[in-house]
Parts: C-alpha cells; sequence; structure tokens
C-alpha cells in the first residue's frame, strides 16, 4: 500500500505545475469567474453597442409589422408595437446598468461612509447609526418605490432613489462589521502610537485593507438592484416608455401570453443571465480577492 | 434574558414610531395637497378647498399625525377618499388573500430548502451536490415575476391545468381558494428555496465538522441518526435568521406576484390607491408591511437568543 520513501512519489498532473502566481493568471483558472465574468462582460457589451448601433432603432412604432415571428430582418422578431425585439433588449441592458450603477454608488457612498464612521468613532454614533440601518431594513425597495411612486409618480429616478435607499443598511453593517475586525489589528494600534489620528488611519489602514470585500459585495449588490430594476419597472413604478427596459418588457408581452410565449421569454432570459453572471462573478473574486473568505463547496 | 427582550421590544416601539413619521411625512407633507391631487390639476379653488376641509387635510400636520396614531392604536384607519369605506375594512379583506399566500410560499419554500439543503449536504462533493447546486445558484438568478409568467405559460397556456390569473375565493371550498393560490405560492418560493437551500447546506457542512459529530459517530450511530437528531437541531440558526429575512422579503415579493397573477390582494390595493391618489390607503398599507416587517426581526432575534443561551445579551 505505502510507497517506499526512496522512490519519487508520482504526482497527479495538476500538483505538478506550479500553480499561477499573479491574480489574472489564478482566475482565469477560476471557472465561476470566468464564466460570471462573461456573462457579464456580455451585458455591459451590450449596453455600450446599444449607444453606438442597434438592428433597428428601439423606438420605432411600425404597426404593420407587429408580432413579427423571428427572420432574417428581425432575429427574435418585432413586439406588439413593431419594434425589433433584438434591439429592444440591447437597449434594456443600457437602462438597467444605468440604474444599476447609479442605485449602488448612492448606496456605497452612504453605507461606506456610514460604516466607517461607525467603526471609527464606536459609542453613541456607532450605536445611532446601526439603529438607523437597522431602521432602514424596514422598508424593501419596493415599499420606498411605493411611497415615491405615489408622491413624485413613477420614473427612472423613484427606483434609482428607492434601489439605491434600499441598498444601504447592508453595506453599512459589512463595512462596519469589517471595519472593526481591522480596528483591533496590531498595525492600527501602531499607527496610533505613530500619532495618526482615526480619520487618516480610516483612510490610509481601514479602508485599503476592506476593500476587497467591498469588491466581492458590490459585485452581489449590483445583481441586487438589476433584479429590484426589473420588478420596479415591470410593475410600472420605475423605467417610463419608450425608453426600453426588461422589466416593462415583460409587463407588455404578459397580455399576449396566449398569441406571442415568446415575447415573455426573452427579457426575462436576459435579467436572469445579467444577474446570474454577477452572483459568479461575485463567488470568483470571493475566492480569487481573499482565499479565506472562499465558501464551503 | 428578560432583560434582553425588554431592550429589543424599546427597540421595535422606537423603530415603529420612526417608521410612521417618515411614511407620514413623506406621504402627507411633501405633496402639499391631497385634495387638489384627487380633483385634478383643473379643479375649481373652491371645490378643492371644501373637500381639504371635509377630509381634515386643513388641520395642522402634527395634529393629523397624532390622530393617525390614535386611530392605528384603536383600529380606526379613516375612510377611503376614493370609496369613502373605511381603510380599516378594505385592508382586512385584501389580507385574507395576502396572508394565506405568504404562508403557502413560506411552507413551500422551507419544505424545498430544507430537503435540498439537507440532501447536499449529505451528498457533500458528489453528483447530487453539484447539480442541486447549480440549481440553486440559477434559480437564485431569476426574478420571481418572470419565473411566475414561464410558469403560467407552461400550466395554463400549454398544459391549461390551472387559470392564468384571478383568485377563485374561500366561499365555494378551500380547496378552489389553494388552488388559484398555489402558482402564485411556488413562484415566491422557488427564487427564496434556492438561497435558503445554500444557507442551509453550508450550516449543516460547518456542524458536521464538530467534534461532537465525530464523537457520536464514534459511540456507534449511523450517519443518518446523528444527521437528523444531532446535526440538524445545531444547523437551525443560521438557517433561521435568514428565513426571518426571507419573510421580509416575501411581503414585498407578494405585491409584485400579486399583480402577476392579478389576484386582489394587499398589492394590488396599494396599487390601485396610488393610481386613484388615495394617499390614506398608501399610507396605511405601507404601515402595515413596514410594521410586519419590524416584528418579524423582532421575533427572529428574541427566537435566536432562545435557541442558543450562548448569545449573551450584551452580544446584540
Amino acid at each position: 500500500m505505502s510507497a517506499p520513501l526512496t522512490t519519487p512519489v508520482e504526482l497527479p498532473l495538476a500538483a505538478r505545475r506550479a500553480p499561477p502566481r499573479t491574480f489574472w493568471g489564478r482566475a482565469l483558472r477560476h471557472r465561476s469567474f470566468v464564466l460570471g465574468g462573461a456573462l457579464t462582460f456580455l451585458v455591459v457589451a451590450s449596453a455600450l453597442l446599444s449607444l453606438v448601433w442597434t438592428p433597428w432603432s428601439p423606438y420605432e412604432i411600425d404597426i404593420a409589422s407587429k408580432l413579427r415571428p423571428p427572420s432574417a430582418a428581425h432575429w427574435l422578431g418585432t413586439d406588439s408595437f413593431g419594434r425589433d425585439i433584438v434591439s429592444l433588449l440591447l437597449a434594456g441592458a443600457r437602462s438597467t446598468i444605468m440604474v444599476g450603477v447609479i442605485a449602488v454608488s448612492i448606496g456605497l457612498s452612504f453605507g461606506v461612509t456610514l460604516g466607517l464612521i461607525a467603526s471609527a468613532r464606536r459609542g453613541w454614533t456607532e450605536e445611532i447609526i446601526m439603529r438607523f440601518s437597522d431602521f432602514t431594513f424596514a422598508f424593501p425597495a419596493v415599499l420606498s418605490a411605493i411611497m415615491l411612486a405615489a408622491v413624485v409618480g413613477p420614473g427612472m429616478v423613484t427606483s434609482i432613489v428607492a434601489i439605491g435607499i434600499f441598498q444601504i443598511p447592508t453595506l453599512t453593517r459589512l463595512t462596519r462589521g469589517s471595519a472593526n475586525a481591522i480596528w483591533a489589528r496590531e498595525f492600527v494600534l501602531a499607527a496610533r502610537a505613530a500619532g495618526k489620528g482615526a480619520f487618516r488611519i480610516t483612510i490610509e489602514h481601514v479602508l485599503p485593507n476592506i476593500l476587497s470585500i467591498l469588491i466581492v459585495q458590490v459585485t452581489i449588490q449590483f445583481a441586487l438592484a438589476i433584479l429590484a430594476e426589473a420588478a420596479l419597472s415591470y410593475l410600472g413604478l420605475g423605467t417610463q416608455p419608450p425608453q426600453p427596459s426588461w422589466g416593462r418588457m415583460l409587463n407588455d408581452a404578459q397580455t399576449l401570453l396566449f398569441q406571442s410565449p415568446m415575447l415573455a421569454v426573452y427579457p426575462g432570459a436576459a435579467i436572469a443571465v445579467a444577474v446570474l453572471g454577477l452572483n459568479l462573478l461575485g463567488d470568483g473574486l470571493r475566492d480569487l480577492l481573499d482565499p479565506r473568505l472562499a465558501r464551503e463547496r | 434574558m428578560s432583560v434582553f427582550v425588554l431592550r429589543r421590544l424599546v427597540t421595535l416601539l422606537a423603530t415603529l414610531v420612526g417608521a410612521s413619521l417618515v411614511i407620514f411625512l413623506v406621504l402627507d407633507a411633501l405633496p402639499g395637497n391631497a385634495a387638489q391631487m384627487l380633483m385634478g390639476a383643473d379643479a375649481s379653488p373652491d371645490a378643492v378647498r371644501a373637500l381639504t376641509v371635509k377630509l381634515g387635510l386643513d388641520q395642522p400636520l402634527a395634529v393629523r399625525y397624532l390622530q393617525w396614531i390614535k386611530g392605528l392604536l384603536v383600529g380606526d384607519l379613516g375612510n377611503s377618499y376614493v370609496y369613502g369605506t373605511p381603510v380599516a375594512s378594505l385592508i382586512a379583506e385584501r389580507l385574507a388573500l395576502t396572508v394565506p399566500l405568504a404562508i403557502m410560499a413560506m411552507t413551500v419554500t422551507v419544505t424545498l430548502a430544507l430537503s435540498a439543503g439537507i440532501y447536499t449536504a449529505a451528498n457533500h462533493n458528489k453528483l447530487g451536490d453539484v447539480g442541486v447546486m447549480s440549481l440553486t445558484q440559477i434559480g437564485i438568478a431569476l426574478p420571481n415575476f418572470w419565473f411566475a409568467i414561464l410558469l403560467v405559460l407552461l400550466f395554463a397556456v400549454r398544459l391549461q391545468w390551472l387559470s392564468a390569473g384571478g383568485f377563485a375565493g374561500w366561499e365555494d371550498g378551500v380547496w378552489l381558494g389553494v388552488k388559484s393560490l398555489l402558482l402564485p405560492a411556488v413562484s415566491l418560493a422557488v427564487v427564496q428555496a434556492a438561497i435558503l437551500a445554500r444557507v442551509t447546506r453550508s450550516a449543516v457542512l460547518e456542524v458536521l465538522r464538530e467534534d461532537f459529530v465525530r464523537t457520536a459517530r464514534a459511540k456507534g450511530l449511523g450517519k443518518r441518526e446523528v444527521l437528523w437528531s444531532h446535526v440538524l437541531r445545531n444547523a437551525m440558526i443560521p438557517v433561521m435568521t435568514v428565513m426571518g429575512l426571507q419573510f421580509a422579503n416575501l411581503l414585498a415579493g407578494t405585491i409584485v406576484i400579486e399583480n402577476v397573477f392579478y389576484l386582489p390582494g394587499l398589492g394590488r390595493l396599494i396599487f390601485q390607491s396610488i393610481a386613484n391618489r388615495d394617499l390614506i390607503v398608501v399610507r396605511n398599507c405601507v404601515m402595515l408591511l413596514a410594521t410586519m416587517v419590524v416584528i418579524v426581526n423582532f421575533v427572529v432575534d428574541v427566537l435566536y437568543a432562545f435557541i442558543d443561551p450562548r448569545i449573551k445579551v450584551h452580544d446584540l
């Protein structure tokens, strides 16, 4: 059973190859990172492409050629207004990404700042900030959007603000939790002994050390924002026509389920691809940026 | 323990007061005049003034807020601006649909998630585990309202087993009501179950690595016995926390799903009220939902401490 110690043990092929040292070297071997990255790239590229080119105009209404099946001219057919589905999907990616980026930026700027302050000041400041973040949990994105829509009317801004607010408490908690762990480390103690103030320590030591955790969380938050945006524009609270959006397309398609069922399949699949891509990318980044955080697989 | 519960209770009350203030300020102070919104921009100023007085909107803000809170405490939520009927009975009518829907969805979620989570943990890294985990990864990415539409496509359009929407009511037998809530409940549950299954799996795997599990195996207990009688109980804490958080999501989700299936629940009521500018209904519905979210989180926190006595009062 056991080989004599003098003879060299035959290592499996994978173990003999030295593991790549650089980030990209490891990244390109990581299955969910590569798949997630590819899907995310696909969505971002579609959004960028739609800025300069779509097969047809996503705004062009042509009732004469409504509900066409897929053809050489319209690859996925047309909707009930005769608009080209491919063009709508490409332009919809743009709305989704725009809402997502702005909403997550709102969440990040408020959430990270509040979390860092809570962790640097402790005491009452921390208590108040954390109670405030608990409080915000009582308002899921749909609820805030409903209130805003009732007052200022539905629209892209309504959904951006509602989703942004909903991002804040998660990011506050995460930032404060991971920053507290850094504050307890010896190098922070050394920095304090060297006379650095709380602000400089936060910027120079705490923030760089929690950056990888934040990057991972941002991909997850982005995915959540896309789901929320889709739901809000499906309900008519978010992006308004004629601005194309995937949620809105699903709403339109739902009334035509018996005539053109495929119209309800494409936009939903687009949302699922975007969210799946970001989730996989987040999983991959988690493993790559901080192996200690790698989850059980 | 009682100190801990008391402290949480005070936080709960403070949160509710804060929530009511935010809701009141956003919905009643910002828009200027609800009467104007109700009657439209080209209504005559006299008519608007008359309606303002009739609705009691000429009172100072603080008075109106306190009136609302007093009403909330005794269950009198005022009358709908549009229908003129009491808001409390409007809401109660709709809850007869939304509450059973939420309970059905949660039951399906827990059943699916626990069986998938335990199965995958017990078969760690085997084919079944990898397969189910890939499915949950896809499940998490699905928007629940799209999944709902796909279910309608399959079961209502293609197979024609169930209707595409609407609610049969509870009068003609419980089964008819349950049947019309079946697709909505499943579509709410699948996405949540995907998340909960992953949490269950990693919680069970974590506990499986504990020393007491090895001891139990060493004294001769079978794998299955250890899993059911030792591991599960200990793995339940993270699972329950996530379940509590999911219940809040579920309430928000019902608003969306009710619109997919044209169900006359709380979600539809909110939407009709927004369209009708019936702000008093919107205000009370949002307050009700926020209250449910806060109370569920409170119950989870307290249960958490009861299940795991190691959690010290000052830790939370």
